[in-house]
C-alpha cells in the first residue's frame, strides 16, 4: 500500500508541474481502419462466480460434464459456431472411445474430391478431420447471419474475460419478455450479459432441448453449466494433464532442491572449517 | 588462461591428460585442459551472492529456448493464412506440443526477467567499470538481440496482439524523419503486414537466436579474461580471496538453477495465464483493432517511454536512447568505487532508477493517459537524469564509504 501511496503522491506532484494530458498527441495509439470503429463499451460488472471443478491450480475437468457439454455443443451451438482448431480425435480428451469418435466423424459429411464428371462430391468425415464448420467461409457466415459471423468457439472461453462464469451467466441471462424500460429492437434479444444487453443470437438453450444419455435432467441451467465446462476444456484441452504432470514436476524439484542445498552447504562448510 | 605449448613440448599437465586419446586431442586442441582451467580450477571471488547465479541461469534458458524453438519451428507454417492454425495444431494435436510451446513461452518471459536482474546486478555492483567495459558492452548487445528475438517471436503465432503489436512498432519506425516511410516499408515487406512480413520475422527470429549464441561466446570469454566482479567491487588480491569454480560455484549455481526451475514449473503448469495475453488466442484480423493494444510486460517500460513523449519520433528516440545510453555507462560513471554498497548517494539514485523503470511500465500499461502521462515524463526525466547528471557529478558530491582491504578482510577471516 505504500507503493500505492507513493504513486498517488507522485501523480499529484507531477500533475502540478507538467503539461496536461490534452496537450499530448495520442499519436501512438494505432488508428483503426475507417470501416470498423472500435469504441470499447464500458466494462460490464463481473459475472457471479460459479463453483467449477476445473478452477484453481489443481482443478480437474469432470468428464461426465464434458461429455454432456459436448452433446450440447454438437446439437445446439455447432449449428452456427465453428470450432475449427479441434479434430474429432481430440475428443478422446473428454473420454470418448475411439469407436465413438469414428462414428461421430462418419456421421458428418465433408466436401470430397470432384468425381469423374467433375461434379463436387461429399465424403464421410474421419477422426483426423477438424470439426466441420457450419458455414463455407467467414464471409458466407456473416452474410447469412445478419452481418456478423458467429465467433469460432475454439478459444472463446479463454478470450472472454471471466470465461466460464461469463458463458454460464450469458447462457442463462436471456430475459423474455425483457424487463420494463429495456430497449426493444426487432430481431434482437435481451440478455443481461450481452454488450448493450441486446444480441442477435436467440436463446440457444431450451428446457429438455437435448437428452443426456446418463439420465441427467437437461434443464437450461444444467446445459449451460455443462457446455461452459466443455468450452473451457476446448480452450485449454490439456489442463488435466498439465496439472497432473505439474504436481509431479514440482514435487521432484522440491526434493532436488533440498538435495542440492545440502550438497552446497557441505562443500562450503568444508572450506569454512579448514 | 592456457598458454599455447612450444612445438614438440608435451604439456606439463598431469599424466591423465597427456596420455591416451584425451591427451592426443588435448595436445592438438586443448579442449580438456581448457575446460579444466576455465570451469574447474578457475578462481572465483569467494563472496559472490545469489545475484551471480543469473549468468548460469541465462545460459541454461538460452539452451532450452533453442531446443524447444527448433522443434516448434518444424511444425510452424509462416504464412498469414496458416500460422495461427499451425500454432493451434502444435498446442492441441502434436503429442507433447502444448508442453513444448508452453516451455518456449514461459522461457521467453523468464529469459527477459533473468536478463533484467542480471543487468541490475551489473548496475548495482559497478560491473561495467574497467577492466570489464567489453564484458558490459557485449552484455548489452545480447540484451538488444534478445529483445529483438522476443519481439520477432511474438509476431509468429499471428494472433491479434502479434499483428497489432507489429503494427504499432512498424508505425513507430515510420515516424523517423525523412527515411521513416522507406524503413517502414522495408520492415513490413509490402504495403500491409502479411505473408512477407511474417516469413521475414520467422527467419529473423531464427537468425537472431543463433547470433545470441555467438555473442554469448564473446561474453563468456570476456568474463573469463577480466574475472567476475563481486559484491564488494574490489579485485581479489590473494588466493585467500578466491575459491575454485568447481565445486564451489557449480554447487551454488545448481541451487540457483533448481530454484529457478521451480518458479518456471509453477508458472508453466499452474499459472500460465499470468504470462499469456488472452487476445492473442484470437487470430490476427487486420480489419478489427483490439480495444487495448499492449505489449508483453517486458516491453512495457519502453512502451511507456514511447507514449510519454508528445511526438512519435521523440518517443522513439527516448525508448531507443534509454538502451543506447547504457553503452556509454562505463564512461559516464567515473567513480573509482564500483559497488553501490560504498556509494550512499548513487545507491539511492539507482534504487530510484528501478522505481522509475517500473513506473514507466505502469505508464505503458495505462497508455500514458491522464496523470500517468505526467508520471511517465517525470520517470523518463529521472531515467536519463540518473545517467547524464547524477553519475557524472557523483564523484564530486558523494563521500564514499571506506573500502575493505580485501575480500577476506571484509569477511573477517584474513
Amino acid at each position: 500500500m505504500s507503493v500505492r501511496a507513493f504513486l498517488g503522491g507522485a501523480c499529484l506532484l507531477s500533475g502540478l508541474f507538467l503539461a496536461t494530458p490534452e496537450q499530448t498527441a495520442l499519436a501512438q495509439t494505432p488508428s483503426a481502419p475507417a470501416s470498423s470503429p472500435t469504441a470499447a463499451p464500458a466494462e460490464p460488472a463481473a459475472p457471479p462466480h460459479q463453483k467449477w471443478s476445473f478452477d484453481g491450480a489443481f482443478g480437474q475437468f469432470d468428464q461426465a460434464s464434458l461429455q454432456r457439454g459436448f452433446l450440447v455443443y454438437d446439437h445446439v451451438c455447432s449449428t452456427c459456431h465453428g470450432m475449427r482448431s479441434l479434430t474429432y480425435n481430440d475428443l478422446a480428451g473428454i473420454g470418448l472411445s475411439s469407436k465413438a469418435i469414428s462414428d461421430l466423424a462418419h456421421s458428418k459429411q465433408f466436401p470430397g474430391p470432384v468425381d469423374e464428371d467433375g461434379q463436387p462430391t461429399t465424403r464421410p468425415g474421419t477422426p483426423d478431420d477438424h470439426f466441420k464448420s457450419p458455414f463455407p467461409s467467414e464471409a458466407a457466415a456473416a452474410a447469412m447471419m445478419g452481418g456478423v459471423a458467429p465467433p469460432d468457439q475454439s478459444r472463446l472461453a479463454l478470450i472472454k474475460p471471466h470465461g466460464a462464469d461469463w458463458l454460464y451467466a450469458f447462457l442463462t441471462g436471456y430475459r423474455m419478455p425483457p424487463p420494463p424500460g429495456a430497449p426493444m429492437v426487432p430481431g434482437k434479444f435481451y440478455n443481461e450479459w450481452a454488450d448493450g444487453h441486446l444480441i442477435g443470437m436467440p436463446p440457444p438453450l431450451v428446457e429438455g432441448g437435448v437428452s443426456f444419455p446418463d439420465g441427467t435432467k437437461a434443464t437450461v441451467d444444467q446445459q449451460a453449466r455443462d457446455v461452459s465446462t466443455f468450452l473451457v476444456w476446448a480452450a485449454d484441452p490439456h489442463r488435466n494433464a498439465r496439472h497432473h504432470i505439474g504436481k509431479g514436476v514440482v514435487l521432484y524439484l522440491i526434493v532436488l532442491l533440498l538435495l542440492v542445498i545440502a550438497w552446497k552447504k557441505k562443500i562450503w562448510n568444508r572450506r569454512d572449517g579448514h | 588462461m592456457t598458454k599455447p605449448n612450444m612445438a614438440g613440448q608435451p604439456p606439463s599437465r598431469s599424466t591423465e591428460e597427456s596420455s591416451g586419446v584425451a591427451g592426443w586431442i588435448d595436445r592438438r586442441l586443448p579442449v580438456i585442459s581448457g575446460f579444466r582451467a576455465e570451469y574447474i580450477d578457475f578462481r572465483m571471488p569467494k563472496n559472490l551472492n545469489g545475484l551471480w547465479n543469473f549468468g548460469a541461469i541465462l545460459t541454461v534458458v538460452l539452451l532450452l529456448m533453442l531446443a524447444t524453438g527448433t522443434f516448434l519451428a518444424m511444425h510452424f507454417i509462416p504464412t498469414a493464412a496458416e500460422a495461427f492454425l499451425s500454432v493451434e495444431a502444435i498446442d492441441r494435436q502434436l503429442p507433447g506440443g502444448w508442453m513444448l510451446r508452453s516451455m518456449h513461452m514461459v522461457g521467453a518471459n523468464l529469459f527477459l526477467a533473468a536478463l533484467y536482474i542480471h543487468l541490475f546486478r551489473g548496475l548495482y555492483y559497478g560491473s561495467y567499470k574497467a577492466p570489464r567495459e567489453i564484458l558490459w558492452i557485449s552484455g548489452l548487445v545480447l540484451m538488444v538481440l534478445v529483445m529483438a528475438t522476443a519481439f520477432a517471436g511474438y509476431v509468429l503465432p499471428w494472433g491479434q496482439m502479434s499483428f497489432w503489436g507489429a503494427d504499432v512498432i512498424s508505425k513507430a519506425v515510420g515516424a523517423v524523419p525523412v527515411i521513416g516511410n522507406t524503413l517502414e516499408h522495408i520492415l513490413a515487406g509490402s504495403d500491409q503486414l502479411g505473408d512477407i512480413f511474417l516469413h521475414r520475422f520467422f527467419v529473423i527470429h531464427f537468425i537472431l537466436a543463433f547470433l545470441v549464441v555467438a555473442v554469448v561466446g564473446v561474453h563468456v570469454v570476456a568474463v573469463h579474461v577480466a574475472g567476475s566482479n563481486n559484491p564488494l567491487g574490489i579485485e581479489p588480491k590473494t588466493p585467500k580471496d578466491t575459491v575454485p569454480f568447481h565445486p564451489y560455484f557449480t554447487s551454488k549455481d545448481l541451487v540457483g538453477l533448481v530454484l529457478f526451475a521451480l518458479v518456471f514449473a509453477l508458472l508453466m503448469f499452474f499459472w500460465p495465464g499470468l504470462l499469456t495475453e488472452p487476445d492473442n488466442y484470437a487470430p490476427a484480423d487486420p480489419m478489427h483493432t483490439p480495444a487495448d493494444i499492449e505489449p508483453e510486460w517486458y516491453f512495457l517500460p519502453f512502451y511507456g517511454m514511447l507514449q510519454s513523449v508528445p511526438s512519435k519520433f521523440g518517443g522513439l528516440l527516448a525508448a531507443a536512447g534509454s538502451l543506447l545510453i547504457l553503452f556509454a555507462l562505463p564512461w559516464l560513471d567515473r567513480s573509482p568505487v564500483r559497488s553501490m554498497r560504498f556509494r550512499p548517494l548513487c545507491r539511492v539514485g539507482l534504487l530510484g532508477l528501478v522505481v522509475a523503470f517500473v513506473l514507466l511500465a505502469l505508464v505503458g500499461k495505462h497508455h500514458a493517459q491522464g496523470s500517468w502521462m505526467a508520471l511517465g515524463r517525470v520517470s523518463l526525466l529521472y531515467y536519463f537524469g540518473y545517467f547524464l547528471v547524477l553519475l557524472p557529478l557523483a564523484p564530486r558530491l558523494e563521500k564514499t564509504r571506506t573500502l575493505p582491504a580485501s575480500i577476506s578482510a571484509a569477511q573477517g577471516d584474513a
